[in-house]
């Protein structure tokens, strides 16, 4: 029995002529989509198997489906002759292009097997001579397969050896996802063996020594184990006595180790081969020639073996020296290991004829965690999920590690500068070291982080998509009117009505909302009053360095106050004058401390209405009180006298006398969101909703606790906060539900809004999945100046009555969801483009056609 | 909505007319009570007073609200609150024309089988149209009706009498006394009420031309405000005022009259800027800059409808034009506005339109010879200005990018504009010279450009030019590590 090794990930060319066996043997050791057979893509595009003619069309589609197949990881395997060198070199080629491991497998079956095999199938009509050109061409061709670039060749020589060999799927060498940690990824060490045992100390290691005193190895108590991203040597004062550790680290399982550029040149250098003796390799080569010539062998062997990256926890975690970016994690080729030691470059020289690095790390916008190093920084930061662990020990700077999943940075600092650097090397908190998020390339967006058909995960509702034709929407909205997305961490998520009221006189009533909660489930409710103002999303740090800091704030800028589309409601001055006194009251109410946090993200409304809503109340919904006011009593006076001529009038006459009176109610309800305002003066907010601060979000607390805290702010400043009514509603208990319903008649009996009910909890799941979050009951006066003056006549709310919820309702969750991921990802400190992902799929949404009015 | 027309008895060359003989004039019984039921609502047509010597008669049209919507009757966004509370059961609109072109649209052919007798007849009319929209100021009515021989009392109506801050409403009580035929009156009303309005409830197609020239044939050709009228009416389709002016030319035996220039009516519709052609001149400001740097592969990003690339493709040394906006229905009007459909391969070939925004970084934009940038930013708040120069000059990093935006000095010599006023309505800021000049020089500075400063339009000595150009080069500098890429360090590797 042979046994043939193949690479989990792998481009596996069979190769054989016609008649050889390949399709049989394919499908015995291959899935069925893991195969493509060039004979079927003749047949896809010729429909026939067989024709010669359609070779070259077949082989573009068979490229581009295993292109496909390779780009997302998949083994693939090409069932087709093969025989001629051209045919293979394209598969090699596609191989590289997707940096996986071309891999051989050779068919050899007598001629006179295959011709018979052939001359069974009445499909196959070409002759003998067919076969014998391929099976020469294969003789021909079988001693350069290695040559021609694939990494494995197995030749199968004759039917016995085809039929009894078996294929072995091997893990790559980098595959290490069943390793789990917890780890502690260490940063460039570059000889600096002190350092390190200080640092191995910190992290909690127990160090081993042998007879000598040299440390052999380390080992933790918790088990945790060390990662080392390379450059271990080199430069500094100790190379062997690192080596040592590291390698007995790894020996003893306690480490694993990805090499570093200067592994990689002293491999060569031990090697004999003519390299360049600079950078700290000089160091290196004369230290260890102190060593015996045994130590130089395993450490020749030991960097010699390191493979180039690690994909760790389920491809959660990647450590690579240079970084890695997302497209080569869990690949093999050239270009793959030499990213990982080198890093990306951009194909310029600078001045120096150095080549100009790619800051690949900006652009990244993988899933997994890439650690690496390579690269001396003065303070490890994070990049869009990743980070760079070389804080130049050996130029006087420190050695860092991280603790994964932790993400705990622990350090130690160099004991003096052991290797001057060739430019002064930038130590952490000197001058010139930049921290203002706007030079900072990480908040970058990517027009592909937005556009075009895409689908969030969120934590609490699964994947939700967003159609290409909404995103396109809300890049404009986002481009044009939206604040800067810095400081848009949320956008508040849609809310459905009630199920529309069967009472003769009102399209929403309070019922069908405990009727609702009731029916999901939930017994306790908050009936929160509606206040007359505008939805604003309060952002506001404690001072203005945390606004730099966190939020890459420009000068004067303390935070943000903004609309549902993200737009902001004042001026700049007005905004700051605003959120000194949101600051002011969180001050008092201690707040700052008590949550853990020096910003706070606030759902709230903005009173008056009229403030951001001015010209539509104007130019809207006076206009209509005007041309009303206008029309109508004309219209009513010149019936009269038409039917005090006897005219037969009396219907008309009183339609439109009731039209009279509807129009004057309208105009009644849209004052009330009318008033003055100077300045700040009038302006006022009522939160009702911690968002999120630094590391926590709120959104499981209830909604009781919220209005607490929002109370507490009223507290402290009642002219700038308006505290929120609320009622707490049983919805099992019928006297519990009047007294709810009486509530928001004697609100709405005074021309309140209405309310929104709430489950207390807040975040609460039922059978069905999450629960709406709200449902807003909207007074019968209010929805006057939202379904035009005359809804409420008898002809009119009958029709209006059918509206389609069920829309409203499923957008409104999957906002909700959206918002929440949004402010998981802030407050976790994600990369921008993580935190608006969720935030501009929830403006997408709002894009979608749906009745306005609801 | 409601319509009177009243008439007083009156003597024609056959004698006298009653009051009363308007029920002939528009086929209506004075004591009849007649219901319409039209696609806009239901019109009753009644007489409020009748005598011998005063006759009134009234159009009132009754619009269903919610049928109003649900019919889908306006070509606007169903999906807009707008759609459902407005102005439209109430104000005399285009509504109120098609129910009287309906309801008495015999009267307003001017004929009368009755009483032939009757057609032509000058009467004595007096019209009232409460809540009559004036689109463009209360004065409005009587700059389209004085002309055509009405005295014309146009009443303003507050827009709310508890906000006197609100000030008047753009509705007016509007009264029209005159002598004239009825059909005349009937014809005037007809064109004239969605004029006034600004706004049509019906898609406008290519019969609205025709219905124009039928209906005011006979007055409009020698109106003062004819060019309003024309381009109101047919609701700013562009390529429809054209074709309805030269036919309107036809009947008055004038030249073509001064708006057939796009770039005017470019400058009016939003009222925004003085008739000078402008917009060519900033054209052709960045087609000479683009020519002198060389660009072959030009990117216009915030292209709008499309007027410089209609340019850059006349021109075949511009290789490839890629026109990019971030509005998607903007893209859609330049499609058809190019008419990309019949497009020469060879032309299409080199043109690329797609969306996308400057402030975020599009990759796409890599390796062209030139950015334009006419009249962009000022369209950017300024927090979000350095988000634009990193996409655009950090990381597409064209050889050229030439800028264009208003110079604010200039402004006061617009007289249309109110002191301190911007340009254009979503203007975030407009720059003075020195400003653009600090702006282009710390980009240039920042991101290794050289920048030269290039006037465009007609300069006035003291404020400049209307329109400033900057041209940024990367070749006139050395290549330097740009803000997006840092140089190996000595030491770092």
């Amino acid at each position: 029995m042979t046994r043939i090794a193949v690479p989990e990930l792998a481009l596996v060319a069979l190769v054989g002529a016609s008649g050889s066996g390949k399709s049989t043997f394919a499908a015995q050791h291959f899935g069925r989509f893991e195969v493509i057979s060039s004979d079927f893509c003749r047949g896809l595009v010729a429909d026939d198997e067989n024709d010669q003619a359609a070779s070259k069309d077949a082989f573009d589609v068979l490229g581009y489906i295993a292109g496909k197949r390779l780009a997302a990881g998949r083994l693939t395997v090409v069932d087709a002759t093969n025989v001629s060198k051209d045919a293979r070199r394209q598969l090699v080629e596609l191989a590289k292009a997707h940096d996986v491991l071309p891999v051989a497998i050779v068919l050899d079956v007598p001629v006179s097997v295959a011709v018979e095999r052939n001359r069974a199938r009445p499909d196959r009509d070409f002759g003998a001579h067919v076969v014998r050109r391929h099976h020469d061409q294969l003789r021909r061709s079988l001693k350069g397969l290695g040559r021609e670039g694939f990494r494995k060749v197995h030749v199968l020589s004759g039917v016995d050896e085809i039929a009894s060999a078996e294929v072995v799927r091997e893990r790559l060498l980098n595959d290490r996802r069943d390793e789990h940690g917890p780890f502690d990824v260490i940063g460039d060490v570059h000889g600096c063996r002190s350092e390190l045992e200080a640092l191995l100390g910190r992290l909690g290691y127990v160090l081993e020594r042998d007879d000598e005193g040299r440390a052999v190895d380390a080992s933790h108590p918790a088990g945790r184990r060390v990662v080392f991203v390379g450059d271990l040597v080199d430069r500094g004062p100790d190379t062997p006595g690192v080596l040592r550790l590291a390698m007995g680290m790894t020996a003893a399982g306690h480490a694993l180790a990805v090499p570093g550029n200067h592994e990689h040149k002293l491999v060569r250098a031990l090697d004999g081969a003519r390299v360049q003796v600079s950078h700290g390799l000089e160091t290196t080569l004369a230290q260890l020639d102190d060593e015996p010539g045994a130590f130089r062998v395993a450490v020749r062997d030991w960097c010699y073996d390191l493979v180039s990256h690690l994909v760790l926890d389920d491809g959660r975690l990647v450590v690579a020296h240079a970084g890695l970016k997302e497209a080569y994690h869990g690949r093999a080729s050239g270009r793959v290991r030499s990213f990982a030691l080198y890093g990306d470059t951009t194909g310029e020289t600078d001045e120096f004829g150095l080549p100009v690095r790619y800051p690949w790390a900006r652009d990244y916008r993988g899933r997994a965690m890439v650690l690496y190093g390579h690269t001396p920084t003065p303070d490890p930061e994070w990049v869009n999920n990743t980070m760079c662990l070389d804080t130049g020990c050996v130029f006087g700077g420190h050695l860092t590690a991280l603790r994964y999943p932790e993400k705990e940075v622990v350090q130690v600092p160099a004991e003096q500068v052991w290797y001057e650097p060739a430019k002064p090397f930038p130590v952490a908190g000197s001058a010139g070291v930049v921290t203002d998020g706007s030079s900072r390339g990480d908040d970058d967006l990517d027009l592909a982080d937005v556009l075009g058909r895409r689908v969030v995960e969120t934590a609490h509702h699964g994947r939700i998509s967003i159609r290409a034709e909404n995103a396109a929407g809300a890049l404009e909205v986002m481009s044009r009117f939206a604040l800067h997305p810095r400081w848009l961490g949320y956008l508040p998520p849609t809310m459905a009505p009630v199920a529309t009221s069967k009472r003769p006189d009102v399209l929403e009533h309070p019922d069908e909302a405990f009727t609702a909660y009731a029916d999901a489930g939930v017994r306790d409710v908050v009936c929160e009053e509606k206040h007359m103002g505008s939805r604003a999303v309060v952002l506001v740090c404690r001072d203005a360095d945390t606004a730099v800091r966190r939020f890459g704030a420009g000068a004067g800028e303390t935070g943000a106050i903004h609309t549902r589309t993200g737009r902001s409601f004042l001026d700049t001055p007005l905004t700051e004058q605003l959120l000194s006194r949101v600051r002011a009251a969180v001050d008092s109410a201690g707040l700052w401390e008590e949550l853990g946090t020096d910003w706070l993200l606030l759902d709230s409304e903005l009173l008056p209405w009229s403030l951001k809503a001015e010209p539509l109340l104007r130019e809207q919904y006076a206009a209509v009180g005007a041309a009303a006011r206008a029309a109508l009593p004309v219209a009513v006076e010149t019936l009269e006298r038409a039917h005090a001529r006897g005219l037969d009038v009396a219907d008309l006459l009183d339609r439109t006398s009731r039209r009279r009176v509807h129009a004057e109610a309208f105009t009644v309800a849209y004052r009330r969101y009318c008033w003055q305002v100077d300045g700040l003066d009038g302006v006022q907010l009522a939160p009702f909703q911690l968002l999120a601060g630094e590391g926590s979000t709120w959104h499981e607390r209830g909604h009781l606790w919220h209005l607490e805290q929002a109370d507490r702010l009223a507290a402290a400043d009642p002219e700038t906060f308006r505290s929120t009514g609320r009622v707490v509603v049983d919805t099992s208990d019928p006297q519990s539900v009047a007294a709810g319903v009486t509530w928001w008649d004697e609100l709405t009996g005074v021309g309140g809004e209405g309310m929104v009910v709430k489950p207390s909890a807040g975040l609460v799941r039922t059978h069905q999945g999450l629960a709406q979050p709200g449902l807003k009951v909207r007074g019968r006066e209010y929805l006057r100046i939202i379904y035009g003056p005359d809804y409420t006549a008898p002809e009119h709310l009958e029709r209006l009555r059918d509206r389609n919820l069920g829309h409203k309702r499923s957008l409104a969750l999957r906002e909700y969801a959206l918002g929440l991921e949004a402010l998981d990802r802030l407050a976790r400190g994600e990369p921008l483009w993580r935190v608006h992902e969720p935030v501009f799929a929830v403006l997408a949404l709002e894009s979608e056609p749906v009745d306005p009015r609801l | 909505m409601l319509l009177t027309i009243t008439t007083n008895a009156t003597e024609s060359a056959t004698g006298r007319v009653p009051a009363s003989d308007l029920g002939y004039l528009l086929h209506k019984h004075p004591d009849r009570v007649q219901a319409f039921d039209l696609p806009v609502g239901t019109a009753h047509v009644f007489y409020p007073e009748v005598s011998e010597d005063r006759c009134t008669a009234a159009l009132l049209l009754e619009v269903d609200p919610i049928g109003l919507v649900r019919g889908k009757r306006f070509g606007g966004d169903a999906f807009a609150l707008a759609q459902y509370v407005n102005d439209r059961p109430y104000a005399a609109s285009s509504m109120l024309a098609v129910a009287l072109g309906k309801v008495w649209g015999t009267a307003l052919k001017g004929r009368c089988a009755a009483r032939p007798d009757l057609e032509g007849v000058p009467l004595p009319l007096r019209i009232a149209v409460p809540a009559v929209p004036c689109s463009g100021g209360v004065d409005l009515g009587g700059r389209l009706f004085a002309p055509l021989g009405w005295d014309v009392t146009a009443r303003t109506v507050a827009l709310d009498p508890q906000v006197p801050a609100w000030g008047d409403s753009r509705y007016v009580d509007l009264v029209l006394e005159g002598t004239m035929p009825l059909a005349d009156a009937l014809s005037h009303l007809y064109v004239l009420l969605p004029v006034l309005d600004g706004a049509k409830h019906y898609w406008v197609s290519t019969d609205e031309v025709d219905k124009l020239v039928r209906n005011s044939g006979a007055w409009l050709a020698s109106h003062p405000e004819r060019d309003l009228v024309t381009r109101r009416y047919l609701a700013h389709q562009r390529s429809f005022v054209v074709d309805a002016t030269a036919r309107l030319d036809a009947l008055d035996d004038t030249a073509s009259s001064a708006f057939t220039d796009a770039s005017e009516l470019d400058a009016t519709a939003d009222g925004s800027e003085p008739p000078t052609p402008l917009v060519r001149l900033r054209a052709a400001a960045v087609l000479s800059a683009l020519r002198d740097v060389g660009a072959h592969r030009v990117v216009d990003l915030g292209c709008g409808e499309g007027a410089l690339l209609r340019e850059l493709l006349t021109d075949p040394s511009f290789t490839e034009v890629v026109g990019l906006d971030v509005a998607a229905g903007v893209l859609e009007r330049a499609e058809r506005r190019l008419a990309l459909e019949r497009m020469p391969d060879s032309v299409r070939a080199r043109l690329t339109l797609r969306q996308s925004s400057a402030t975020y970084r599009d990759r796409a934009l890599e390796g062209y010879d030139a950015v334009v940038l006419m009249e962009v930013v000022e369209h950017l708040d300024l927090d979000r200005l350095p988000a634009l120069e990193r996409s655009v000059f950090g990381h597409a990093r064209p050889a050229s990018v030439v800028v264009t935006t208003p110079n604010a000095e200039y402004n006061v010599r617009y007289e249309r504009l109110p002191g301190g006023a911007m340009r254009h309505p979503d203007h975030r800021f407009e720059w003075t010279r020195a400003e653009f000049g600090v702006w282009a020089a710390h980009v240039a500075e920042r991101y290794g450009y050289a920048v030269e400063l290039r006037p465009v339009g007609e300069a006035d000595p003291l404020l400049g030019p209307p329109t400033q150009l900057a041209l940024f080069r990367r070749d006139a500098v050395s290549v330097r590590a740009g803000n997006d890429t840092s140089s190996v360090s000595g030491g770092a590797a």
